[in-house]
């Protein structure tokens, strides 16, 4: 039971990561109808601007914990939303009256461009850091010795994942921005007639789920403690199975759905093997797309002729 | 919506000297803002673990550079070309000229390429390449009956590959069984799997299919990786029989080929047997799909390909019709995946990652999705220009990725070919379906 629930506390924290990284895709997908292929490979580079920002505040000598992970959190934030703004601009918006399969290519094309940019930017080897916040709590130490452990970092993860979750949802209900976004995602030409900025909405869109996926970056890297440039590949097909999973062009269903993925490969990795965690998280994707392709939230698609 | 004045539209497209640096200007800065990090602070974990970095202005400064020229480069060309996305007309006399070369032009790359073997005899090298090029050949023509034919967007063709890879290397080292026998058998397990893929996701859209055939493509690898009993896990299968030349073993013993011929033992006699041995398999995988694509099934993957909601209007199983292009396909990748083997004479996971299936998807939209000569060629300058810039490691796959992007945004359709529908109807249609989004035509 003492497993179970450490196991519990583990998932979740893994999930609100996998979350953030998915209300990226699905809100993509909600407006424009394509797969951002290139979105893992964003979350990656979030991950790296986070850790290089890191270094050079630690080597200015600021040594106050709070500040540095603000100062952290707003440029790799800002930088990596510049770059989902720029490859939405270079990749993706020329071909938004395309053919079905160019914009998927086009993001393929993209995810690579991304992965060997910062492999070779920043060379292939593991990127560690020191752990940066330490401590926790003992929630409840059992006969045997088992400790259920909630750390602090898992506290700041799912806290940061909450709060970002209000703003997010404040701003898509709210706010002019959010409206237009809604719009968009109903009917584009209608919207540009109604005097909605399409272009913008759609850029708005790629630089919010950028931002997202940056915070989920920042968050692996303090949480795992390191970076690589592979990373981006599996945490994106898996945050895209969460998206999937809870309904492609749902919000809180992509936050519902990373929260599941990160359950179960976390459970999956507990009770049965840790070597076929991922085999496990890409056959969930393969069981849902085929019982349920609407997700858990999602609406059906009605196909228009 | 009031339409542009002639007026505004000229005016737009003559952008003058100060419109066109202010541009420029800003694209540098973004790119600096960019690359500030992520290029100018470089950073290595040292010995002890402890991270250190070093700064690259200069690089920097050096790619804000090539960014404000570029821009100003692409702008100027942009005025002289004109709009991007439009129709460039092509003088009529010149596409003749072109459709008279096309005509021309694959009976003599087909003699060329028998001749390979007889021109480089002592080459080994460019036979080396040659079968390497011809192989991706082979795996362009097989991913093309999916995604060129019945346009359905695979990203785990690779997964086929595999499946023939090790089906023959396993059968091959277990049971000794040989080359001629596993061929097939390598095929039809491939397709099988194939179906046994397609039957539950075929029903899905075109992107939702390309994630689940992509998730695929890593299930597969991952147990390729982890069921060490069965397959070596990450070291791979080593020791698997090289082909015989119908029974004949191609080596220097008392009665291999060059004995039994009574020709002077070469190592080069096994080179050239794979060279031909490729060529035949991926002239297979053509005729059948030229063959193929006479047939009412063949006819049914172009019709799937142009508007699948017709094609369901008109009475056309669209699942069946998917599936058996998606087995057929697999099959062809079965093939080249047995071959693969039988050359190397090892295998490990590390063959068969998602970038070998992004490479041949890209050979087959490079060629044009669909056209048989646009893919080999497509094969011939994506595995030439992988060679030459062999030194380049990192590099040519930015350059790859980069190359996909461009290509997408310039000729979506395919930068040599485009393989219109074998059948029209006889009268011209009001709108060309190349005009329209598709579905919508």
């Amino acid at each position: 039971m003492d497993y179970f629930a450490q196991q519990l506390i583990n998932g979740l924290v893994l999930g609100s990561i996998y979350g953030l990284i998915a209300i990226g895709y699905t809100m993509v997908y909600g407006i424009v109808g394509m797969i951002n292929f290139a979105h893992g490979d964003i979350f990656m580079i979030g991950g790296f601007i986070a850790l290089i920002t890191f270094l050079i505040l630690v080597s200015l000598g600021l040594t106050a914990i709070p500040v540095i992970l603000l100062v952290v959190l707003l440029v790799s934030m800002a930088i990596t939303a510049l770059y989902g703004w720029t490859i939405e601009r270079i990749a993706y918006r020329p071909l938004r009256h395309s053919f079905r399969l160019a914009p998927m290519l086009s993001a393929i094309g993209m995810s690579f461009v991304l992965t060997n940019y910062s492999q070779v930017s920043q060379g292939a080897r593991v990127k560690p850091i020191p752990p940066l916040i330490t401590g926790g709590y003992t929630l409840h130490e059992s006969a045997d010795g088992f400790v259920i452990q909630l750390s602090n970092i898992q506290i700041m993860v799912v806290i940061t994942t909450i709060v970002l979750l209000a703003i997010f949802t404040w701003l898509v209900s709210r706010t002019r921005l959010g409206r237009d976004m809604r719009a968009c995602e109903q009917d584009q030409t209608m919207a540009a007639l109604l005097g909605v900025d399409v272009d913008r909405t759609i850029s708005m869109t790629f630089v919010i789920g950028a931002a997202l996926a940056a915070v989920a970056g920042l968050m692996y890297l303090l949480y795992y403690g390191l970076v690589d440039f592979f990373m981006g590949f599996v945490a994106g097909i898996k945050a895209f199975t969460a998206a999937v999973l809870g309904g492609i062009g749902s919000l809180p269903g992509a936050m519902l759905g990373g929260l599941a993925i990160g359950l179960i490969e976390t459970f999956w990795s507990a009770y049965f093997s840790v070597e076929y965690k991922d085999v496990a998280a890409f056959s969930i994707l393969i069981v849902v797309l085929i019982f349920m392709p609407t997700g858990l939230l999602g609406r059906p698609e009605v196909e228009k002729v | 919506m009031t339409a542009l004045s002639p007026k505004t539209a000229s005016a737009s497209r003559t952008a003058g000297i100060p419109a066109i640096l202010k541009t420029a200007f800003i694209n540098a800065l973004i790119a600096l803002v960019l690359f500030s990090l992520m290029v100018g602070i470089r950073t290595e974990a040292g010995s002890d673990g402890q991270l250190t970095y070093w700064t690259r202005f200069g690089d920097v400064a050096v790619l804000v550079a090539a960014v404000f020229g570029g821009s100003i480069v692409i702008e100027l060309l942009r005025q002289w070309i004109g709009p991007t996305g439009a129709e460039t007309l092509v003088p009529p006399a010149f596409k003749s000229g072109m459709s008279l070369v096309g005509r021309y032009l694959a009976p003599a790359l087909l003699i060329f390429t028998l001749l390979v073997p007889v021109i480089f005899y002592d080459q080994r090298y460019i036979l080396d390449l040659a079968i390497l090029v011809l192989t991706y050949v082979m795996l362009g023509w097989g991913l093309n009956v999916v995604v060129g034919l019945a346009g359905l967007l695979d990203l785990g063709y690779v997964a086929f590959y595999a499946v023939g890879a090790y089906s023959y290397a396993l059968l091959a080292t277990n049971f000794g069984w040989s080359f001629w026998v596993c061929l097939p058998l390598a095929g039809i397990l491939a397709a099988f799997w194939g179906v046994l893929l397609g039957f539950p996701v075929l029903r899905l859209r075109g992107d939702y299919l390309a994630i689940v055939t992509l998730a695929f493509g890593e299930i597969i690898r991952l147990v390729i990786i982890n069921w060490q009993d069965l397959t070596g896990g990450p070291n791979g299968v080593s020791g698997i029989p090289r082909p015989t030349f119908f029974g004949v073993p191609l080596d220097n013993s008392d009665d291999g080929f060059a004995a039994r011929f009574g020709l002077e033992y070469s190592a080069t006699h096994r080179i050239v047997f794979l060279f031909y041995l490729i060529l035949a398999l991926a002239l297979l995988t053509n005729w059948v799909t030229i063959r193929l694509r006479r047939l009412p099934i063949g006819r049914a993957w172009e019709a799937l390909r142009e508007d699948e909601v017709a094609c369901r209007a008109l009475g056309i199983n669209t699942t069946t019709t998917k599936l058996t292009a998606f087995a057929t396909g697999a099959m062809f990748g079965g093939f080249a995946g047995a071959f693969f083997a039988t050359r190397q004479g090892f295998i490990s996971p590390e063959s068969f990652t998602f970038q070998e299936s992004a490479l041949v998807l890209a050979i087959v939209v490079l060629g044009g999705m669909g056209s048989q000569l646009g893919v080999a060629l497509a094969a011939l300058a994506m595995i030439g220009g992988f060679e030459l810039f062999r030194g380049l490691e990192h590099y040519r796959m930015l350059v790859f990725g980069m190359a996909m992007v461009l290509i997408m945004i310039w000729r979506p359709r395919g930068l040599i070919g485009h393989r219109a529908p074998t059948v029209y109807l006889t009268k011209a249609q009001a709108i060309s379906s190349d005009l329209v989004k598709e579905g919508h035509g």
